[in-house]
């Protein structure tokens, strides 16, 4: 089952491979030669576009940051191992913690950066070799919020449910709470005719670079985007914009949303929101007088302990104007990491099986235990989420071990002071990482592992197309695949031959036939169609399938086809400024960096760019703690501080701070972030906690 | 434990919120079982609203807050349509005008305000009841009578410029009525706003057709003719909007010997001078805030559920600042705090702004730097901002017209500069951190266009939106070449 391309290209140095970047969910299409070099590729969602992330990406496969060894700590030291040794003491200290503590002594975490075949193979591994039910990823952190709520309202979650090259057609497009054009800047270009039209407005309480170049740039206060979405709709039915007949025929549930509503006047949510009346009802106007418009939120959004309830309010905003299943209109959330989507689909998640299936539906239990060839009552149940499962670690009824796989939890996670506790109190911490991250640098084995240029896998944009990416280089001498990993480590905890097959391509033809009938099924498609450029939007469920580029046409996902409206209301940040903590601090990215920056801080063009944390801060702000620009502040919440650089910005709010969270140690936006979490897809709340800022020795 | 008796009396903003805000709180109610009275026979609506059901942007059933199974889905005792008469505290009973009475442990009087009607002969009959063609405007049964009477075209006097009177005319006016507004203050809203902010009010609300009788008041009504003002003279009107202030209703309260003041007097557990006794909204009267406004009925609702329910036996209400927002359909104002305090005063930093011909005006008051009062007209998004950091106590920023002004100040930022006059440091492609200074040094490196350019340093290959700048400096340098 050896691919063509595998087998040809690493050795042809010259030999261009079609592949896709490894960060974001845009998923930019580029080649990469046999001696690494990339090269853009034309591909609808960067149309030849690249990021500085993309265009350095290949720096780190050959960077002398890669390990090439697995390490063991051996008296407090982390020192190189042979592949056996490691993999045998980590089989052996599973094993005897399972025997001791039962199955659920044993925790596993993933990301939304690993290849479907990986995040598969992770949930059976967890599921099957492990029997443990405590198994979640670090998309708990990004996108759960809009996945849950668009689960609510569809019946179905998938980023986009639409070619994002539908939204060149147009003219009015809001983006709340996204910054596309640090976080994926070749997205930019989808922009263009919403914005040519007078149409583009984004809601960020910063003015970003993606608010820059907005038509129309509203910036709510840190916490109250829900009020904002209730704020417009209510404009909208109060200006006689709303879609009646849509109403009537394809959703359910609105009254009892405008019996809340009602008491959202827009001069009441100007008065929490910061949001002119004005502005509210002129979005309302721009979207229901557009031809083609669309709705579309991102972290800002989410990130929220009331994210689902955000993303909700935006999604009602939607319906109540006929935007979603109209082909030139819609919904969507943009997916933030590289495989955010098909990460959540193939069960990584705690209350996922593949196929985005609930592991609480029997039915559901039935066909995978039936595909692993295990009875469905040896499945474990649901676990903890992504932040409960940290918190648990190591204390009296938590895991006492853990396998991280793509993921940087040491700085990712929010209240991050708590979770290096956590990780270090555990019996046994494993990584498989591609650089010695904060997180392995506290882990007891680390294990070498390729990167996507070394190793074929499929990723799903954040369009639910599914991509095939190939390798293009040969691996670094010592280095294995995650696959490898589990597949070595299933067999020394005693799994059957073959059940943990460490080829990527057996791997995905496995998740085909696990996620056949369910929402996300991937049944019909093949290595083969997506080597031949196949377009494929997942539902596919056979393989004369053309795949679905557009959900919800004809009807929603729910069984009576309607959308459903959610009564959602305003809750407000759940830590308010007061005397102490007066600022709100928000949490994001910049464009140099990727997530935790574990990679991106690794190559040397990016880390020159972007070296240091910083702070942005409006320079009156500045001024009254004593600070100036290019000075170190020091930024206190109620669970730490950090360290960051004063970037004075005039067009921040006066009660605000920003901070990007690609950092290590002392200079951790995550030291100081809410841990609150939302009551249904318990996401963090990221976005907004209330901070003070001092100069670096502490004085006000 | 049995739960405890709370009678609400009234349903309108206030007792409706605090069902909410109770149930909330007790969803099963195994704390507080819950009677509201209610004398209306509407389940509870947005009075806030009506203003936009005059103007017809609203139909009178999208302003509900309430559908009919809601007392039965939270199990609540709902009476509709029936009014308190009487209350008996020692023995801690409300008689209803329904006959029957209930008993409380706790009560709270949510009663609202009343019009105040103003002595004008003819307007009002024997027993004090509206003569023909003149209507009040507080609840949706005036709102109907309202858009019954005023067929399009034809004449309305509103008697009195504040917030409702200018609401009303507004929508009449939208809604192609000939509209006169009656005001015995020499500007209007003149509690809110000082003289030149109502003299730009008025002359903006001009524009929508509605005429202004300043410093005048009514002195006689003749059904189906008009009004007669002081001076002598006339004003047209099939129909008359009485909008001449409210007073709290607080009749059963001083009939039951409970302290009332303007208002039914409370304190920050929002008690009456009976313990058991409780008063929240439009009728009560407390020292932190101004009533005739929801924002306060809201918050007073939150505070006293916390403590009905036990929730929170330590809440209190420390009154809330009030802002006014006029919501009429092309007019932006809000106001708030000391809006009196002129220029010249010397100890309070006053800034003003006075801009008739394009309806704007604004002023802004401040102390140790914070926001204490504002009037911002025409200028909507300043007063957003100006709102919050009111509200917040926050300092204010060093930039005061920028703040004043909002988006109509022009941005400080120069003109698109040529290639030549953009600095070395400036990014020009931002999606691959590209500087002009790097694309100068890659032209002297050999570069020749902007196409060599792009491959040289990547400026162009994200999103593109550098590629016409990128052009621009190539052609510059090639012309300086
Ligand atoms: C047209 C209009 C526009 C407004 N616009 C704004 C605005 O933009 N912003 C703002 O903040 N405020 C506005 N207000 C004011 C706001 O509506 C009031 O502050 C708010 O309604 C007060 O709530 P409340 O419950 O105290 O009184 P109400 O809402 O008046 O409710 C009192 C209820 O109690 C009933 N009641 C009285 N006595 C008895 C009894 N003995 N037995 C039984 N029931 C009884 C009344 O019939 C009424 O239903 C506006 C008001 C009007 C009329
Ligand atoms: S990081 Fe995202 S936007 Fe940048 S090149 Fe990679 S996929 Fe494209």
């Amino acid at each position: 089952m050896t691919l063509t391309a595998e087998s040809t290209t690493p050795s042809d140095t010259r030999t261009q491979t079609d592949t896709h970047c490894p960060y974001c969910a845009l998923q930019c299409g580029m080649t990469v030669s046999g001696t690494a070099e990339v090269a853009p590729r034309a591909f609808p969602t960067n149309a030849g576009g690249l990021c500085q992330k993309g265009w350095t990406s290949a720096a780190l496969l050959g960077s002398p940051a890669r390990l090439t060894t697995p390490l063991v700590r051996v008296d407090g030291e982390l020192r190189p191992a042979s592949w056996d040794n490691a993999l045998d003491l980590v089989a052996s200290r599973l094993a005897r913690l399972r025997a001791e503590h039962g199955a659920d002594s044993v925790a596993v975490f993933g990301g939304g950066g690993l290849t479907n075949e990986k995040s598969y193979l992770l949930g059976k591994f967890a599921r099957v070799a492990l029997g443990t039910s405590q198994i979640d990823y670090n998309g708990r952190f990004c996108m759960s919020s809009a996945a849950a709520a668009g689960t609510k309202a569809f019946g179905l979650d998938r980023g986009l449910p639409f070619p994002l090259t539908d939204l060149a057609d147009a003219d009015a497009v809001v983006l709340v709470g996204a910054n596309p054009a640090e976080t994926m800047p070749p997205f930019g270009q989808h922009l263009r005719g919403a914005a040519a039209a007078g149409g583009l407005v984004v809601v960020d309480p910063r003015r970003t670079p993606t608010a820059e170049q907005a038509n129309l740039h509203l910036a709510p206060a840190p916490g109250t985007d829900l009020a904002l979405a209730l704020g417009i709709l209510h404009a909208v039915v109060a200006d006689g914009l709303l879609d009646q007949s849509y109403l009537d025929q394809r959703t359910s549930g609105f009254d009892a949303v405008w019996r809340i509503v009602a008491g959202y006047w827009p001069e009441h949510v100007e008065r929490i929101t910061g949001v002119a009346a004005a502005d509210q009802r002129r979005v309302a106007a721009l979207l229901a007088g557009a031809r083609n418009a669309y709705v579309l939120t991102a972290r800002g959004a989410e990130q929220h302990a009331t994210g689902v309830a955000t993303v909700s309010a935006w999604i009602n905003l939607a319906l109540a104007l006929g935007l979603p299943g109209r082909a030139g209109s819609g919904y969507g959330c943009l997916t933030g990491q590289g495989n955010g989507q098909g990460g959540r689909e193939h069960g990584q998640k705690a209350d996922q099986l593949p196929g985005y299936r609930a592991i609480t539906d029997p039915v559901a239990r039935e066909h995978v235990a039936r595909v692993w060839g295990v009875p469905a009552d040896t499945l474990p149940g649901p676990g903890r989420s992504a932040y409960e499962l940290l918190d648990a670690l190591g204390t009296d009824d938590g895991p006492k071990a853990l396998l991280v796989f793509g993921s940087n939890v040491a700085v990712s996670a929010p209240d991050s002071r708590r979770v290096a506790e956590r990780l270090s109190s555990l019996d046994l911490l494993v990584t498989a990482d591609l650089v010695l991250s904060e997180t392995s640098a506290l882990a007891d084995v680390v294990l070498p592992v390729t990167q996507w240029a070394e190793e074929d896998g499929t990723m799903t944009n954040l369009e639910g197309r599914i991509l095939l990416r190939r390798k293009a280089v040969r691996a670094p001498e010592g280095v294995r695949t995650d696959l490898d990993v589990l597949s070595g480590l299933a067999a020394r905890l005693g799994q059957p031959d073959g059940r943990f097959p460490a080829d990527a391509e057996t791997v995905f033809t496995e998740l085909r036939a696990a996620s056949a009938g369910g929402p996300a099924d991937y049944s019909g498609v093949s290595y083969a169609r997506l080597r031949d450029g196949e377009a494929l939007h997942w539902p596919v469920p056979d393989e004369a399938h053309p795949g679905t580029p557009r959900l919800f046409l004809d009807r929603f996902a729910h069984a009576d086809g309607r959308a459903r409206f959610q009564p959602v209301e305003h809750k407000g940040p759940a830590e308010p400024p007061d005397a102490d903590y007066p600022l709100l601090a928000t949490t994001g990215r910049v464009l140099q960096h990727y997530q935790s920056g574990a990679q991106t801080r690794a190559i040397a063009e990016l880390a020159d760019s972007v070296p240091e944390a910083y702070v942005e801060v409006h320079p009156d702000t500045a001024a009254r703690s004593g600070l100036a620009d290019g000075d170190l502040a020091r930024v206190t919440s109620r669970r730490g501080a950090t360290t960051a650089r004063v970037h004075c910005v005039a067009s921040m709010r006066t009660d605000v701070v920003f901070l990007p969270f690609h950092f290590p140690g002392d200079q951790r936006a995550n030291l100081l972030t809410n841990p609150a979490l939302d009551p249904t897809s318990r996401m963090p709340e990221f976005k907004v906690c209330a901070v003070r800022m001092t100069t670096e020795d502490g004085a006000a | 434990m049995s739960p405890r008796e709370v009678v609400v009396l009234g349903y309108g903003m206030a007792g409706a919120r605090l069902a909410d805000e109770i149930r909330r709180r007790d969803p099963g109610a195994e704390r507080v079982r819950l009677t509201v009275i209610g004398d209306e026979p509407h389940h509870a609506y947005n009075r806030v609203l009506l203003s936009a059901v005059v103007a017809g942007s609203m139909r009178p059933d999208s302003v509900r807050l309430h559908d009919e199974q809601w007392a039965r889905r939270h199990g609540i005792d709902l009476r509709l349509g029936v009014a308190a008469l009487g209350i008996d505290r020692a023995a801690r009973t409300v008689a209803l005008d329904d006959g029957t009475s209930v008993g409380y442990d706790a009560l709270v009087f949510a009663t609202g305000s009343t019009p105040w009607l103003p002595p004008v002969e003819g307007l009002t009959g024997e027993h004090g009841e509206l003569a023909e063609g003149a209507v009040t405007f507080r609840s949706l049964g005036d709102c109907e009578r309202i858009l019954d009477a005023a067929r399009v075209g034809a004449p309305v006097a509103v008697l009195g410029g504040g917030l409702l009177g200018l609401e009303a005319a507004r929508g009449l006016a939208g809604r192609g009525n000939l509209v006169t507004v009656v005001h015995p203050a020499e500007h209007v809203l003149e509690r809110q706003l000082d003289a030149g902010a109502g003299r730009v009010l008025a002359r903006a609300l001009g524009e929508f057709g509605i005429d202004f009788r300043l410093g005048r008041t009514a002195a006689k009504y003749l059904p189906g003719d008009g009004l007669k003002l002081d001076d002598g003279s006339h004003v047209d009107a099939d129909l008359v909007v009485v909008s001449a202030g409210v007073r709290a209703e607080t009749a059963l309260a001083s009939a039951a010997g409970i302290a009332v003041d303007r208002g039914i007097v409370v304190d920050d557990a929002l008690r009456t001078s009976d313990g058991r006794v409780h008063a929240i909204g439009d009728c009560a009267q407390h020292p932190g805030t101004v009533s005739g406004l929801v924002q306060p009925a809201w918050e007073q609702a939150g505070v006293l559920a916390d403590l009905l329910t036990g929730s929170d036996p330590s809440a209190r209400y420390r009154g809330t600042s009030v802002v006014t927002r006029l919501k009429a359909r092309g007019i932006d104002l809000a106001a708030l705090g000391e809006t009196h305090v002129e220029t010249g005063d010397p100890d309070a930093e006053v800034l003003c702004v006075d801009d008739p011909a394009r309806g704007r005006y604004a002023k802004l008051v401040l102390r140790d730097d914070r926001v204490t009062g504002a009037i911002v007209l025409g200028l909507p998004d300043a007063a957003a901002t100006i709102t919050q950091l009111h509200d917040r106590g926050s300092p204010a920023p060093g930039d005061r017209l920028g703040l004043l002004l909002g988006r109509a100040l022009p941005s400080a930022a120069p003109a698109a500069a040529s290639p030549a006059d953009l600095p070395a440091a400036t990014t020009v492609c931002r999606c691959n951190s590209v500087t002009k200074g790097q694309l100068v040094d890659a032209w002297r490196a050999g570069a020749a266009s902007a196409e060599q350019l792009t491959t040289a340093t990547r400026a162009g290959t994200g999103c593109g939106g550098c590629a016409d700048t990128v052009r621009g400096i190539a052609d510059w340098l090639a012309s300086t070449a």
